[in-house]
């Protein structure tokens, strides 16, 4: 019996990114969210982090031998979903 | 753009409480949910609560709900949103709302957000196969919707919500052979745990799961046993066959609004993650902006009602309205919710205040 293997754990289900990326970034240097968003898209599809964020945060605290509230997240801007330009544009005519 | 005085983000126990003692006061308010259903976590919550009568002891959290919305659903201040997702919160207090393929914005004078939680997900081979739920997902398929998610299931996690989802599957029909707890001890409610472990499921400590078994669909769980720094330990795997594996390893808080507009969060591991630094009134570091309920840290309905009745009662000193005998609600209110913290199973959420800094 053997350890898990980082490649079939999916840390980020909207953009099909494994723990195995993650440590591959880890290893480049690559250390707070944004940086790894950045990168990887992370974070940026429909849950807007709030399922793999935490998981994220938790990997990089493990990785790097560091205290949660020390692994940096990511800056928060709108929308929280995703919106067609179409209708933003009709929204704001009325 | 439409004006709005007081604008409630979210109507679960926490918003419901802050409209109805704003629409007492005198204030207009507009409610907005993403739900097309009124009520947050309350509309699964078929389970009877604890505390005193005060706090709707013995009452079902879906009667609580109907008890709280029914004081307001027909007055004339109020105005609903549902089916409503709040996409932006800007400085200026413009929120920017999408319901269906319609936008709008809207502007508010004060802004109480209530948006709650989110589950927390967990890393394991597979995590990703169908059959793979979160337990408020698994409560909400059955409890609103009265669907079964699966014949067999695996429950990760011993908090109170992954003790109720156990009973309630139980009480469905669907057999739970075993819950794994990552810790030492059970995280909830001794009555709780006790009632399911006397139903005959293995309750399993320093357990967690390692692959999720199965090419199209959970067909199995692999656990294993943690050593003291939470690792797995190679040679303890133990194969359940179940079709569901069900996660229940905690919430986190959705401040992610109140990060667009500028308020200060903090990263508070007791309280499930980022949440608002608040002062006494319940207010954010940005004038205007409230916040209650479990957006401010992981706890309960109960103590959710409380604060959302406080944060509201501010909002509408804030607007200039007149409270009657304001200095014994607000001290009764806040006294209340220290009664709810105080006991064992709330020392995290002391914790969590302490290294906040404020009271609990």
């Amino acid at each position: 019996m053997d350890h898990m293997n980082p490649k079939d754990i999916i840390i980020c289900r909207c953009s099909d990114v494994t723990l195995f990326d993650l440590f591959e970034l880890f290893e480049q240097g690559y250390r707070s969210f944004e940086e790894l968003k950045r990168i990887k898209r992370v974070g940026m599809g429909p849950c807007q982090a709030n399922t793999c964020g935490k998981m994220v945060q938790w990997e990089i605290a493990k990785y790097f031998k560091i205290p949660l509230e020390e692994a940096l997240f990511h800056n928060l801007r709108p929308f929280t979903l995703g919106i067609k330009l179409k209708h933003i544009k009709e929204g704001s005519d009325t | 753009m439409k004006q709005v005085e007081v604008l409630i983000i979210g109507a679960g126990p926490a918003g419901l409480s802050a409209a109805d003692i704003l629409l007492e006061a005198g204030a207009s308010v507009a409610i907005v949910d993403r739900s097309d259903r009124v009520g947050g976590q309350l509309t699964k919550q078929t389970h009877m609560f604890f505390g005193s009568q005060a706090h709707y002891a013995s009452k079902r959290g879906i009667d609580i709900l109907t008890i709280l919305f029914d004081k307001i659903k027909h007055h004339p201040n109020l105005h609903m949103f549902t089916n409503t997702t709040v996409a932006g919160l800007y400085p200026d207090k413009v929120v920017a709302c999408v319901q269906e393929s319609r936008y709008f914005t809207l502007q508010a004078k004060a802004i109480i957000v209530a948006t709650g939680a989110s589950e927390k997900s967990l890393p394991f081979e597979n995590n990703d196969l169908p059959g793979v739920y979160a337990a408020g997902a698994v409560q909400t398929l059955m409890n609103v919707y009265g669907v079964k998610p699966g014949d067999k299931v695996l429950m990760v996690g011993s908090g109170n919500i992954g003790l109720i989802v156990t009973y309630q599957l139980m009480q469905a029909g669907v057999i739970v052979p075993m819950l794994v707890e990552a810790a030492e001890t059970i995280s909830g409610y001794l009555v709780h745990a006790s009632k399911i472990k006397r139903l005959g499921v293995d309750l399993r400590m320093r357990t967690s799961v390692k692959r999720a078994l199965g090419t199209k669909h959970v067909e199995g769980a692999q656990i294993w046993q943690l050593d003291e720094q939470w690792q797995g330990i190679p040679g303890t795997e133990e194969t359940i066959p179940v079709d569901t594996i069900c996660l229940a390893v905690g919430l986190s808080p959705l401040t992610e609004l109140l990060q667009q507009i500028g308020a200060e969060v903090t990263y508070i591991n007791e309280l499930g993650g980022h949440v608002p630094r608040l002062n006494d009134r319940f207010e954010t570091t940005v004038d205007g902006v409230f916040a209650c309920g479990d957006v401010a840290g992981i706890e309960e309905a109960s103590s959710a009602m409380i604060a959302g009745t406080i944060a509201g009662l501010e909002a509408a000193l804030k607007r200039g309205y007149k409270i009657e005998n304001v200095a014994e609600r607000r001290a009764s209110l806040h006294a209340s919710l220290a009664t709810l913290r105080s006991g064992p199973h709330a020392a995290k959420i002391r914790k969590g205040h302490e290294k906040l800094g404020v009271k609990s």
